[in-house]
Formats: C-alpha cells, sequence, structure tokens
C-alpha cells in the first residue's frame, strides 16, 4: 500500500522531469527562425546567407563601407565593400564646433566621425589577414560584439559604432555575420588609429 | 484484482520505482552542477568567522602576489581558502587546477576605508563564479554589486572614481578564452608559482611586505597541497630571468598587469604582443619572454596600434631609448579609452612603474 501511494507522485515527477529535459533539449537543438520562415543551420551557405540578410538590414554599410557621390547622389562605394576608413584619406583634424546642441561631425565617406570621444574610423571588416577579420576567430567575433570591446578584452569600441543593440543578437545569428563577412573580398586597407581627445601630460 | 488494482500494482513495483528514483537523482545531480548564485552578502560568503566582519575565519590563509597588480593605488589584502585535504593540481606548473569548492577573496581600500571585496569560487562542475561587494557606509558588511557592476562607488583622486567592473570585465582578464564563450581557462591571476615564489623581487613597483601567515610555495610544498608535489619549487624558486634587476622588475611588472591578455593562449594572441612571463628556475617552465624572449619587444613595429603623432612606421612596443616612441609606455601612460593599458580596471595610471619603464628603455641600447 505504501509502494503504491508513493509510485504514483514519483511516476508523475518523473514524467514531469523528463519531459522537461526533453522540452530543454529540444528547444537547445532548434535553431532560432530566420527572415522568410527558413531555419538557420549549421550548414556554411545557411550561414552565409542569414549572415549577408543581417548584414543588410543590420545597415552594417552605411559607416563600414565608404560612401562616395554618384550619379543619383552619395552611395556606397562597393568596391570598397566593409573595408572600412580609407587609408589614402587622412583625416585633418575635426572642425571645432562652437558650445551649442551641434555635438559631432562626420566625414562625406561616413567611415570618420570626430566628437567628444575624439576621433573614430570604421574599422576593416573584410577578410584580410592584415588589416581586417582575417585573423579573428568566431569566438574572438562574439565577445566583441557582446562585449563592446576588441576581441572581449582590449579598448572600447567607439562611437557611433551600435554595439549595444548587437549585443542582443543569438550567438548563432553573430556567428553567421561573421560566416558571411569571412566570405566577401578580402580589401586591403589599414585604418588609421583612432583619436584620442588631448590628454595633458602624454 | 479490479483493473485498478493491477494498474496499481504496476505502478508499484520495484522496476518502475527504480526508474523513477534513478530520473530524479540524475535530475537533482544535473541541477547540482549549475553554479549556485553567490550570495548576497560578504559575511555569507565564508570569509568571517561568526556573523561579524571583523576576524577572519582561520580557514581562510592570506597571500600576496610578489607582482600586484595595479589597482589605482588601493591598499588589498587577499586570502585563499583550499577545501580540507583538497590538493591543486599542478602538473602544468604555470597552469593551476584548483580544486572544487576553493574560494578567493580580495579586498580593496582607499583611504583606509574598505571599498570593494572580490570573490571568486570554483564550482562543481569546473566552472567559477565571480562576484564582487561593495562596502556599506558603515564599514559592517558589503552587498552583492549587480552582474553589471556599480560605477563610481568611492572617489579615489580629485574627479576620478573607483567603479566596481560588470562580471564580463572580470572573466575579460580571468579568463583566457574571452568572457562570454567558457569558463574552463580561468586563471587566478595573483596566485600562481612565480607570484607566490619564495625568491621575490625586492624592487617589484608596490611590493608588498610577507607576512609570517601568508602562504607561499613553500607552505604549499610543506602542507603537501601540490600533486605532483613539486618540491623542486622550494628548491629552485621561480623567477623572471632577466640580466639585470630593473629588468627583472620591468618584466615582472609587464607580466602582471599586461600578461593575463596578452600570452599565448588568450584569445588576443593574434595580435602577436606576448608580455606573459614565467618564471625560470625550477627547470620546467614554459618562457613567456626571458633572457631571449624581451628581445622581441624591443626594436619590433607595433602590428595595428600607432602611437598618435609619430611618424609613420615608426611606433614600436618598446623603442630603444626612446621612450616617446614605445607604444607599451605610451599606453600605460593614457587614461583616455581608446589609448589606455590596461583598457579596464584602472583610471589612474601607475607613476612608479611608469618611472621604472621610462628608465628602462631609457637604458637599452639599440643592440639588446
Amino acid at each position: 500500500m505504501f509502494k503504491s501511494r508513493l509510485a504514483i507522485p514519483f511516476l508523475i515527477l518523473t514524467l514531469t522531469l523528463f519531459s522537461t529535459m526533453i522540452a530543454r533539449a529540444t528547444s537547445e537543438a532548434t535553431p532560432a527562425p530566420v527572415a522568410g520562415g527558413l531555419q538557420a543551420s549549421g550548414s556554411t551557405a545557411a550561414r552565409i546567407a542569414r549572415g549577408e540578410y543581417l548584414v543588410s538590414f543590420g545597415g552594417c554599410n552605411d559607416c563600414h563601407t565608404p560612401w562616395k557621390l554618384g550619379a543619383k547622389g552619395p552611395e556606397p562605394d562597393m568596391t570598397r565593400m566593409l573595408s572600412g576608413h580609407p587609408q589614402q584619406l587622412p583625416m585633418p583634424p575635426a572642425p571645432a564646433l562652437p558650445a551649442g546642441p551641434w555635438g559631432w561631425t562626420g566625414a562625406a565617406t561616413m567611415t570618420s566621425f570626430a566628437g567628444p570621444w575624439g576621433v573614430s574610423f570604421t574599422a576593416n571588416l573584410t577578410p584580410d589577414k592584415e588589416t581586417g577579420l582575417g585573423d579573428w576567430t568566431e569566438e574572438m567575433f562574439i565577445a566583441t560584439m557582446k562585449t563592446g570591446r576588441h576581441q572581449g578584452k582590449g579598448r572600447p569600441l567607439l562611437p557611433p559604432m551600435p554595439y549595444f543593440n548587437l549585443k542582443g543578437l543569438s550567438d548563432e545569428d553573430i556567428k553567421s555575420v561573421f560566416a558571411y563577412l569571412q566570405s566577401i573580398p578580402a580589401v586591403h586597407n589599414k585604418v588609421p588609429t583612432p583619436v584620442d581627445p588631448e590628454e595633458p601630460g602624454l | 484484482m479490479t483493473p485498478s488494482r493491477r494498474g496499481a500494482s504496476l505502478y508499484g513495483s520495484r522496476i518502475v520505482q527504480a526508474i523513477a528514483v534513478s530520473l530524479f537523482l540524475a535530475a537533482a545531480v544535473s541541477a547540482s552542477h549549475i553554479p549556485a548564485a553567490p550570495p548576497r552578502l560578504l559575511s555569507e560568503t565564508g570569509l568571517y568567522a561568526g556573523k561579524g566582519t571583523d576576524v577572519i575565519d582561520a580557514r581562510n590563509r592570506p597571500f600576496s602576489p610578489q607582482y600586484p597588480l595595479w589597482s589605482d593605488g588601493a591598499a588589498k589584502s587577499r586570502w585563499v581558502r583550499l577545501p580540507e585535504g583538497a590538493t591543486i593540481d599542478a602538473r602544468s606548473i604555470d597552469r593551476w587546477d584548483f580544486p572544487a569548492a576553493t574560494r578567493f577573496w580580495k579586498e580593496f581600500r582607499f583611504g583606509g576605508r574598505k571599498v570593494e571585496t572580490r570573490f571568486l569560487r570554483k564550482n562543481g562542475d569546473g566552472s567559477w563564479t565571480f562576484a564582487s561587494y561593495a562596502w556599506n557606509e558603515a564599514q559592517t558588511d558589503a552587498i552583492l554589486a549587480p552582474e553589471d557592476g556599480l560605477p563610481n562607488v568611492a572617489e579615489i583622486a580629485p574627479g576620478k572614481m573607483h567603479s566596481i567592473p560588470a562580471v564580463t570585465e572580470c572573466r575579460a582578464c580571468h579568463d583566457s578564452d574571452g568572457p562570454v564563450s567558457g569558463f574552463s581557462r580561468t586563471r587566478i591571476l595573483g596566485f600562481s608559482a612565480l607570484q607566490l615564489s619564495t625568491d621575490r623581487d625586492p624592487a617589484a613597483p608596490h611590493a608588498e611586505p610577507l607576512a609570517d601567515d601568508m602562504i607561499t610555495l613553500r607552505t604549499l610544498v610543506d602542507e603537501d597541497r601540490l600533486e605532483p608535489a613539486r618540491p623542486e619549487l622550494v628548491a629552485t624558486p621561480p623567477r623572471i630571468q632577466a640580466p639585470d634587476a630593473r629588468t627583472r622588475s620591468v618584466l615582472g611588472y609587464l607580466s602582471t598587469n599586461c600578461g593575463s591578455c596578452h600570452n599565448e593562449e588568450s584569445s588576443i594572441a593574434n595580435l602577436g604582443l606576448l608580455l606573459k612571463g614565467q618564471g625560470v628556475g625550477a627547470g620546467r617552465l614554459r618562457q613567456g619572454f626571458g633572457a631571449q624572449g624581451f628581445s622581441r619587444l624591443v626594436g619590433q613595429a607595433t602590428s595595428k596600434w600607432e602611437i598618435p603623432h609619430a611618424p609613420e612606421g615608426a611606433s614600436q612596443y618598446v623603442s630603444p631609448g626612446a621612450p616617446d616612441l614605445s607604444a607599451i609606455l605610451v599606453r600605460m601612460k593614457s587614461r583616455r579609452p581608446s589609448t589606455q593599458m590596461p583598457p579596464l580596471g584602472t583610471v589612474l595610471h601607475d607613476k612608479e612603474a611608469v618611472g621604472l619603464v621610462t628608465e628602462w628603455i631609457e637604458s637599452l641600447t639599440t643592440q639588446e
């Protein structure tokens, strides 16, 4: 009698735990839904396609691809897609702004910005080994996006990079972005070191 | 027997019960591997004897690394508790693996007041719990800081505030493989063979006195806390190998303050800058930089970062005789976000170390 009274709760508990474990395992194994109702898969092609979609929608080209004046007005120079601020374009000192609501200035290429943080230059995201992300790993890229620091350990990413929006992406999506960036043509372009505000005594 | 009684009998069978108990135990064991949240109060972490925060529990042993990390001039105290009878896996001499339930504490004081105490605990699944506690105004206890840290908890110089770091920032230095991807390669930076060596560098910047009750390598060997025993660490204590005393101190300082990230196992090893020096003397320690190794820094062009206003291509990690062209020194001196090194955990530059490294660079010649 005692055994049978205990057995039913045990069975319920077991089934509950078992179904929870199965549900958890299933949810972990199920990729996040992606555009068009597709499921992201581990395959490289699917990853790259998903990454291209995210890069396009996320506006990465707005700053990481230099803009030029085309026939219809400003447009991204896709021959230098995602290669960051052009090394052939040294920037003169940023114009001093009067006190007031104007807070920052930007280059016509949309690749350099000056403000209270100093002068920032957009990074070369192409897989060039020496000047781009060619020697980065997926892990470094995730760490950078999640922490807002270079490779998760180094200097902070500078304005106007909206890493705080990207940190909400799933690891799977960030991996897709990285896979896409590693698949595009490498452009050798050494982006300048950011310029800090003047620092007395340095 | 009615159908219902047959059912009850089936449910009550030993086989079903055994399965149920097994699954229940499996789930319980699995749950126990989820790292427990740190307690809300520092007084609940086991640092103190009794309920207050006046007396350190005797099981927690103080120690002092020979090359302390620069923490904006904070006075610091550190304690470790190794579980009773447990040993440190010291097969890899520069990567000790601590037993589960090992705990470390580090207390930070500014102006004689306790400001923050950091707490590390090794969990049963091999992960580490990172936590930091902010001391209350009355100095009676400290409260768990949020995972995102706590900014501006104490003024440490005019206009300069100490902030409690976020857990991701703690992991940025303690985890070789980055703050988000795992926990298996967590390092305890101040508790290593080199840091606990009895051959201490008397000229190390901010060297602290070694009290009689502090743990050293000798203590660990004498108390059989290392596995294997490694008596050679007492016979020939680890030491930074360098041609002179000043170079020894510089390399020891760089090893502690830079080498926790700039080392060959780090996620930033691709930068090619290795500043983790391994003590030599016990025979089997790996060289980070030493008699030959550090010369790789001297006269070498920086791989990516260039010194502002320096002629193109003139930036070197260490430029012999030229402090202004030595990127390591320029970044040590800066406290602007995109230039300063270390990039986190400090808002004031280390004047003593800047002076030491400047003198060292000025003394170097291109032949070295």
